[in-house]
């Protein structure tokens, strides 16, 4: 599933809601779409466990029945976790930060940690990405607020909790970042995956 | 299979014959026809992919084989004679689709769907049952007919009525003739006017650009044809924000078909005719900014008619290709002509036959084609005949449909001991049988 895009996921999703035979509101309109809002996905090819996304229907369910239903139709991969109802108003603006994992093959943590001290220590940390929209600029330092190599053996695992900031900074362009100051470099390509989205204050504390 | 025949060639570069080579392996191998369809309403459990597929929808197979006899078609040749699915295994089969992949479309599809005796019925009843439910349905209609614009128009009953696509192929009347697509210029002003007095803004037509006796006037025909259906769209509607899209591509010569005998035009005509046409209709200073113009360049047709209807040897071709590192040659930005130039060049250096062998070049009755000892049920001689009839001095002779018009006698049935099946059966789609996509209640 990490390989699959935003987009494709949300059509998987789609595809669920129908065959769980759920009462989904559609827009009114030229091309009536299915009334689901979904919070800014995790990037192709980044793995996630704590996705977000907002689903009207046209009448009252029960969240534990919506959540067995949608979960049993949806492809192995997706799974739906909790269904809560929402008062009103899709709380993606409450998601401020993400906490993400990224596991960095063939180096030791040791070898890791002192970039990241490097890195931690600078007040810019000036990127930039190629977007469909042109090279987008950005600021990897400031939108990261916490970053610490996990301790122990194998591939050294990396912890970081970034802002969600507009452009979004990810934590592939955290890894540019500290590529550049110190010349880290893993041996294939590294395996990222969000642990978890919400309010700062929410986010568990880093150690 | 490859391993089971020898092939022997002529010095001249031809095929001398093709033959077995163990006891227990037939001259020619024939292919398989399924009579029922009804006893396979497959896929039962589709698969779905997460990612987009090319047509992201769920696709009901209304029947096989087409016996319109269009010359340049290989599917419609090899897939004879016609077998229809009965109306209610085509409902069954849409409501299973739709339950088990929560695809928000269903196509139905077949080689020519609108000709399936019971179409209509077939429209209306699955409009009836999935209106309001947010299922769209299509029909990839390519036939120029009033009837398909009527089925359309049903199909999108209560979604939007964007474009429409009709093939007539080529461009002047005699051309069509040629390859057997027998559609008047009448025919097709009065189909894109009901079209666009239904309320369709948009309507695109597929041609072919390079086919069998073709000359420069056939594919600038298409300048004209395009301009008056504009001025009929104008006058239907009243309106001036209708469009229509011309496409055309570069003709391939296949095999098991009439034109499997033909000259490939060469890339530089089609791309010099396709230039002309696209000045046409641009310099339309009434029409011009109406008529949109999407095109194929030529060269790529000619490795595709380099596979088409190569032989053993041009697997070595391919290997050279590829070799030289020719990947997704389906992408024009990857796509290099040059470089399957020089990997034929190298690869048949040894040989008699080249890229304009394999492509540009006529063939004669004689000749031992390479997929001559594959045997879809259709009679030699009679496609030789039917080739001869396209391209005769005096203009092309026309074939009916053996659908609704007695045998022309292609020689499938006897051969495969197979006969048409078509309905009418008379039966209806039931709503209430139908499950709805949309349920309120549990699973």
């Amino acid at each position: 599933m990490r390989f699959a895009s935003h987009r494709d996921v949300a059509r998987a999703f789609e595809r669920g809601v129908r065959r769980a035979g759920l009462p989904v509101a559609y827009s009114a309109g030229f091309t009536p779409h299915p009334k689901i809002s979904y919070a800014g996905g995790a990037p192709t090819g980044v793995a996630s466990e704590a996705e977000y996304l907002s689903l009207a229907l046209t009448t009252r369910h029960g969240m534990a029945a919506v959540r067995e239903r949608l979960d049993a139709a949806l492809p192995d991969g997706i799974d739906v976790i909790d269904v809560t109802e929402d008062a009103g108003g899709f709380p993606a603006s409450r998601l401020s930060a993400s906490e993400w994992q990224v596991i960095l093959p063939g180096l030791a943590p040791d070898s890791v940690a002192p970039a990241v001290q490097e890195f931690l220590a600078l007040e810019h940390a000036p990127v930039e990405r190629l977007t469909n929209k042109g090279v987008r600029h950005m600021d990897a330092r400031s939108a990261v607020l916490a970053l610490d190599v996990r301790p122990g053996s194998g591939d050294a695992t990396l912890r970081m909790v970034v802002r969600h900031t507009v452009p979004a900074v990810r934590p592939d362009d955290v890894l540019t970042a500290l590529r550049d100051v110190s010349g880290v470099v893993p041996a294939a390509p590294p395996l990222m995956t969000r642990l978890a989205q919400g309010p700062l204050a929410d986010l568990p504390e880093m150690s | 299979m490859p391993r089971f025949y020898d092939v022997h060639y002529l010095p001249d570069g031809r095929i001398g014959q093709v033959v077995p080579n163990r006891p227990g392996v037939p001259l020619s191998v024939r292919k398989h026809t399924l009579m029922d369809l009804d006893a396979w309403p497959y896929p039962r459990r589709p698969v779905v992919p997460v990612a987009e597929t090319v047509h992201e929808r769920y696709s009901v197979e209304i029947f096989r084989g087409c016996t319109r006899g269009c010359r340049f078609c290989q599917a419609g040749m090899i897939t004879r004679p016609v077998r229809e699915r009965s109306i209610t295994t085509v409902g069954s089969m849409v409501a299973g689709g739709v339950r088990a992949t929560g695809f928000a479309e269903v196509g139905l599809l077949s080689l020519s769907s609108a000709d399936h005796s019971e179409i209509n019925e077939i429209a209306v009843d699955l409009a009836d049952c999935y209106e309001g439910t947010n299922t769209g349905l299509s029909l990839p209609s390519t036939r120029v007919d009033a009837f398909n614009v009527t089925l359309a128009n049903e199909l999108s009953r209560n979604g939007r009525r964007s474009g429409l696509t009709f093939a007539p192929e080529g461009g002047s009347e005699r051309i069509r003739k040629v390859i057997n697509k027998m559609v008047t210029e009448d025919d097709l002003l009065r189909t894109v006017t009901t079209a666009y007095a239904s309320g369709w803004r948009q309507v695109k037509l597929y041609f072919m650009c390079g086919l069998p006796t073709e000359r420069d006037e056939d594919v600038l025909a298409i300048a004209d044809l395009a301009r008056r259906v504009i001025a009929a769209g104008r006058e239907a509607t009243g309106r001036r924000d209708i469009k229509c899209t011309v496409s055309i591509g570069a003709f391939v010569p296949k095999p098991h078909t009439p034109f499997q005998w033909a000259s490939q035009c060469p890339a530089g005509v089609v791309d010099e005719r396709l230039r002309a046409l696209g000045a046409a209709l641009r310099s339309d200073r009434a029409y011009g900014r109406s008529i949109g113009f999407r095109y194929h360049d030529g060269a790529p047709s000619i490795v595709e008619g380099l596979l088409s209807r190569g032989d053993r040897r041009v697997g070595r071709v391919i290997l050279a290709a590829w070799r030289d590192g020719a990947r997704f040659d389906g992408w024009s930005e990857y796509f290099s002509y040059e470089r399957w130039v020089a990997s034929a060049a190298l690869a048949l250096a040894g040989d008699p036959v080249d890229l304009d062998w394999y492509t540009t070049r006529e063939r004669e009755y004689d000749e031992i084609l390479p997929w001559d000892h594959l045997d879809s049920g259709l009679d030699r001689d009679w496609l030789w005949q039917d080739w001869q009839d396209a391209v005769a001095a005096g203009g092309a002779a026309e074939v009916e449909d053996c659908r609704w018009t007695p045998c022309y006698e292609c020689g499938v049935c006897p051969a495969m001991g197979t006969e048409i099946q078509t309905g009418p059966t008379g039966e209806r789609i039931d709503g209430k049988r139908l499950l709805p996509v949309l349920t309120d209640g549990g699973r």
